[in-house]
């Protein structure tokens, strides 16, 4: 058997049971790696539910920095017996099981093309602890110890770690250092180390931060002037909402101690939609977080504020749907829902953050263009960027920046200007609004979903109906120059291939990129950070013969707004989906791409897949 | 459909309020409902209301959801903002508005059909946030822009137009306000006007949420023989609790009225109510007592008028909140942004 061999450049993974307080020492352990200065990106897999199932803690470790999933385990940490033949099973040949030995798994259950690691975990901790909490526990602190020994880590990592997060709780610092000891001195004793898979220490992560999405989302709303969060909790969500209120209290008590913000648990998410809509009318930015169902909710609300062009911004953390589906896994589901939200002909801007970082820039800029648009504006994130921490680029905010409210009108605009609630004065569909209260005599006026004239007075008449409409549609037209424009990655070759992808799919097909031009695979990406599509998607397309459309549904939601929105051949747009849950891998891309690829050069015009 | 402008001339010699205005400037378009209406009434007691309170037209937001009665804030205090929101679901958007900015005073107007059946729950959390404004549900026992069915509050046994009799209990939204914890219970006739604008007047100096449950007949599909809702029998049944003075801090108070039959009570504002009561054992600040009291003669058939319940000092939803004292829409970057600095700081904690 030839074992696998690799240096700063493999994945591991974590079979454990939901509650037995494993997630923190998981964490530690990637975390101690990217101390080395390895670039490491973890995934929680975890179920519907809050103990008892299984869950999985999958790291990459990728000294190239590689953040997607790339497919494939090298080695198995199995601590769930409800799931180890499958978990056995996922082990690459030649790769390496870990597991609780106390009770030995026969020959029959264990392969032959692997490495079988046995440590008796339980029986150690049996005969050191006493009480069951700290049995449970600390077995995971021991097999951290263990692995560090295996794969050749820096204690000194580990042991910074714990001192930072029990800062201040010496005698918690001392029992966790113990734990991990008795960890390290068995493999050190017992088990051949270290692995052909080890850690090496490097100079890969730099000045980059490790973060969540929803985190970084939470952290975009305070930056961006978000005085309002009205939320109803939906994983994987919540910590969206739980961010903005962590940090607002720590950066928005003004002097007297009171708050520069309001936070309210809404009753559900007609409500928190309804108050954010109120919020926005009244001149304040305001925004929810929510998932697919409660974007099903709010629709009503949307269509409203999309007609009476209200800023929203909403901040839609996708998971598996349709209804409740997957609620704990990954998808980019929503896109036609949310691109065509509410009754009637409505259209509403998309941004599709690739990482946290960019979760809290595009949640500041949503902001902003809510404001400049006076419209709904969605942040596309999804559970697999919004709730695992990811190692991103550091979080910049730039001092100069203002925030942009908008056309809105003073009192002192009111005394010698026209005022016309829906006329396009400016040439690019948005018009002018006035806050409530802002003066005695001028600028009031009735907001409505149903149609009215340029005055926003009740019409019913057809010309004033087109009018809106169609300077509704210009108003999409301008916000396409407005948002995050699309970011390219021409091939190394001249080639008649282009991808298209978007959001957390990024890492994984970065990955695929480089490993396809490595097998003299050359395509053209272009990465969409936002809908309406500016004039460059088009271009793009039209540049190629045939364009790869990476997406996790199953329905190719993106592919259909491109088709629908820019008139392309559906033939020219080659579906690539992945929608199983899990976050795509490089694998998945660079094999379904490789397999499709010859059919594409040589039959461009017909639909595959 | 009609768009009818008011001519906005005034006769110079009309009374201006202490803040400048005619009573006129309190007046919106010409209302487009049947000729009749309740809800007419209700927006001429608003009017009345607002003009001898010396409000701004213009500092009032007026919100409401859809039907007949989401629709009259269009015909009164046309120099406010009007938001005529998705049906039933007012009171969230008006808690956003109000927590955008609190230094306007915020009128939600709705209708039973909106309040009690679709609107049911956003009117319960309204009502326990305790969002300072005004909250009126014209009710007419029926909807009225969809023709004719029952609502939610229609009495059970009460006959449509059509002959259909109501099989369902009713929701009553007074009882159900009182039971949620809000801090202003009143009910109300829209023949009543009398009664209507003190009323009106209170609820706008009262701190929190004020809800006025107004039996406003719907002459076209709910004013008929068989009908709980229609004018005659309100008429016949209306049993008021009280007679409500309003007066306003800057006012000296000279009214005599004989003593034990009398209840001030202070407003946070600064203003007095003050209850003549007509049930000499109805204290309407004790809502254990108010809600039985209101339970025993529902049980007799009588509809209690007036001011139900309040607790002057409740406290709302900004108190709740602790927001600043200045509105949250006002407030500019320097107050809002932590900056690149301490997102630095962050960074170093996220490493
Ligand atoms: C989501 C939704 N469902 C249904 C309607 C149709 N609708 C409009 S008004 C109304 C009832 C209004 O009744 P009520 O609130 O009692 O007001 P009234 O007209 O009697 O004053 C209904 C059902 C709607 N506009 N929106
Ligand atoms: S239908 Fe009834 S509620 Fe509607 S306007 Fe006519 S009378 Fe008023």
């Amino acid at each position: 058997m030839t074992q696998i061999t690799a240096t700063n450049d493999f994945v591991i993974k974590f079979a454990n049971v939901n509650g037995s307080g494993s997630a923190s020492a998981n964490e530690l352990f990637a975390k101690a790696i990217l101390r080395m200065g390895v670039p490491v990106s973890p995934r929680n897999i975890f179920p519907s539910n809050i103990q008892g199932l299984p869950t999985w803690y999958e790291v990459r470790v990728s000294e190239k920095g590689y953040l997607g999933r790339r497919g494939g385990i090298d080695m198995m940490v199995a601590m769930n017996p409800q799931t180890w033949a499958a978990d056995v099973e996922e082990i690459e040949p030649g790769g390496y099981l870990f597991y609780d030995s106390t009770r030995p798994r026969p020959a029959s259950e264990l392969r032959d093309d692997i490495t079988v690691i046995g440590m008796p975990l339980t029986e150690i901790c049996n005969a050191v602890y006493s009480d069951p909490r700290q049995r449970q526990l600390f077995k995971n602190i021991m097999y951290v110890g263990a692995l560090s020994v295996l794969l050749d880590m820096d204690p000194a990592a580990i042991e910074g770690l714990l001192g930072e997060q029990y800062k201040g709780k010496e005698k918690l610092i001392a029992s966790n250092v113990q734990a991990l000891n008795l960890g390290r001195d068995f493999a050190r004793e017992h088990l051949k180390h270290p692995l052909p898979i080890r850690v090496e220490r490097a100079h890969r992560v730099g000045q980059r931060i490790f973060i969540d999405g929803n985190t970084a989302a939470g952290l975009g709303a305070v930056y961006g002037g978000a005085t309002l969060c009205a939320w109803y909790p939906i994983t994987p969500s919540t910590s969206v909402a739980e961010a903005y209120q962590k940090y607002s209290n720590k950066f928005r008590v003004d002097a007297e101690g009171r708050h520069n913000y309001a936070f309210v648990q809404a009753e559900d998410e007609l409500a928190s939609i309804g108050m954010v809509v109120g919020a926005g009318w009244n001149g304040a930015r305001a925004f929810t977080a929510t998932s697919g169902p409660g974007v099903s909710l709010m629709t009503e609300f949307i269509g409203l504020a999309y007609f009476a062009e209200i800023p929203v911004t909403i901040i839609n953390v996708q998971r598996g749907g349709p209804s409740t589906g997957m609620p704990t896994r990954t998808q980019q589901a929503d896109v036609l829902a949310c691109a065509y939200a509410s009754h009637g002909d409505t259209k509403h801007v998309l941004l599709f953050p690739e990482d946290p970082k960019e979760c809290f820039e595009h949640t500041a800029t949503a902001l902003d263009l809510a404001d400049r648009l006076q419209t709904p504006v969605f942040v596309m994130t999804d559970l697999d960027i919004g709730m695992n921490q990811r190692l991103c680029e550091p979080l910049t905010w730039d001092d100069a920046r203002d925030y942009d409210r908008g056309k809105v009108m003073t009192a002192e605009d009111l005394e010698h200007k026209d005022f016309g609630r829906y006329k396009d004065v400016d040439g690019d569909g948005i018009p002018w609004r006035t806050l409530p209260g802002t003066h005695p005599t001028r600028g009031s006026y009735f907001t409505r979903g149903t149609t009215r004239d340029a005055y926003a007075r009740y019409s019913e008449r057809g010309p004033d109906y087109i009018y809106n409409v169609q300077r509704l549609l210009h108003k999409f037209a301008t916000a396409a120059t407005l948002v995050p424009q699309p970011v390219p990655r021409p091939a190394a070759k001249r080639t008649r291939l282009g991808v298209i992808f978007y959001g957390s799919t990024s890492p994984a097909m970065h990955e695929a990129l480089d490993v396809l031009a490595g097998q003299g695979i050359h395509l053209d990406a272009l990465r969409l950070r936002a809908f309406p599509f500016p004039a460059s998607v088009k271009e793009f397309i039209d540049a190629h013969e045939t364009v790869f459309v990476v997406e996790q549904n199953r329905d190719a939601q993106l592919r259909s707004l491109l088709v629908n929105e820019l008139e392309i051949n559906p033939a020219k747009l080659q579906k690539v989906l992945h929608y199983d849950g899990t976050p795509i891998t490089a694998r998945f891309i660079t094999e379904y791409i490789t397999d499709h690829v010859h059919d594409a050069v040589v039959s461009p015009q017909e639909s595959k897949a | 459909m009609t768009y009818i402008a008011k001519p906005r001339l005034h006769h110079p010699s009309l009374t201006r309020n202490k803040v400048g205005y005619t009573r006129r400037d309190y007046e919106g378009k010409v209302s487009t409902l049947c000729a009749g209406c309740g809800h007419d009434s209700i927006s001429a007691a608003i009017i009345q209301a607002c003009w001898e309170l010396d409000i701004e037209p213009h500092r009032v937001a007026k919100l409401s959801g859809i039907g007949c009665s989401s629709k009259t804030p269009d015909y009164f205090l046309g120099a406010s903002h009007g938001f005529n929101t998705v049906h039933g679901r007012m009171p969230s958007v008006l808690t956003g508005a109000n927590l955008a900015n609190r230094d306007l005073l915020y009128l939600g107007v709705s209708g039973d059909g909106d309040s009690a059946s679709i609107g049911l729950g956003q009117f319960a959390h309204a009502m326990r946030r305790n969002v300072n404004m005004v909250y009126i549900v014209e009710n007419n026992g029926v909807y009225g822009l969809t023709k004719g069915q029952f609502s939610a509050t229609a009495d059970k046994g009460s006959q449509s137009k059509k002959g259909v009799v109501n099989a369902d209990s009713p929701v009553d939204l007074v009882g159900l306000a009182m039971q949620l914890g809000a801090s202003f219970v009143a009910r109300s006739f829209s023949g009543d006007k009398a009664q209507m604008v003190p009323l009106i007047k209170a609820a706008i100096g009262h701190g929190g949420a004020a809800f006025i449950d107004i039996i406003s007949p719907c002459v076209t599909f709910n004013n008929h023989a068989g009908s709980t809702r229609s004018y005659d029998w309100v008429r016949e049944h209306n049993e008021a609790v009280s007679r409500i003075d309003f007066i306003t801090g800057r006012e000296e108070i000279t009214a005599t009225i004989q003593p034990g039959e009398v209840v001030d009570v202070e407003q946070h504002d600064g203003t007095t109510l003050r209850l003549r009561k007509l049930h000499t054992d109805y204290d309407p600040t004790d809502r254990v007592a108010a809600m039985s009291y209101m339970h025993a003669r529902a049980a007799e058939g009588e509809l209690l008028t007036g001011l139900l319940f309040v607790e002057a000092e409740a406290g709302d939803l900004h108190a709740s909140q602790n927001t600043s004292a200045r509105p949250l829409n006002s407030l500019g970057k320097a107050d809002l942004c932590p900056g690149a600095a301490a997102l630095d700081k962050l960074n170093a904690q996220l490493r």
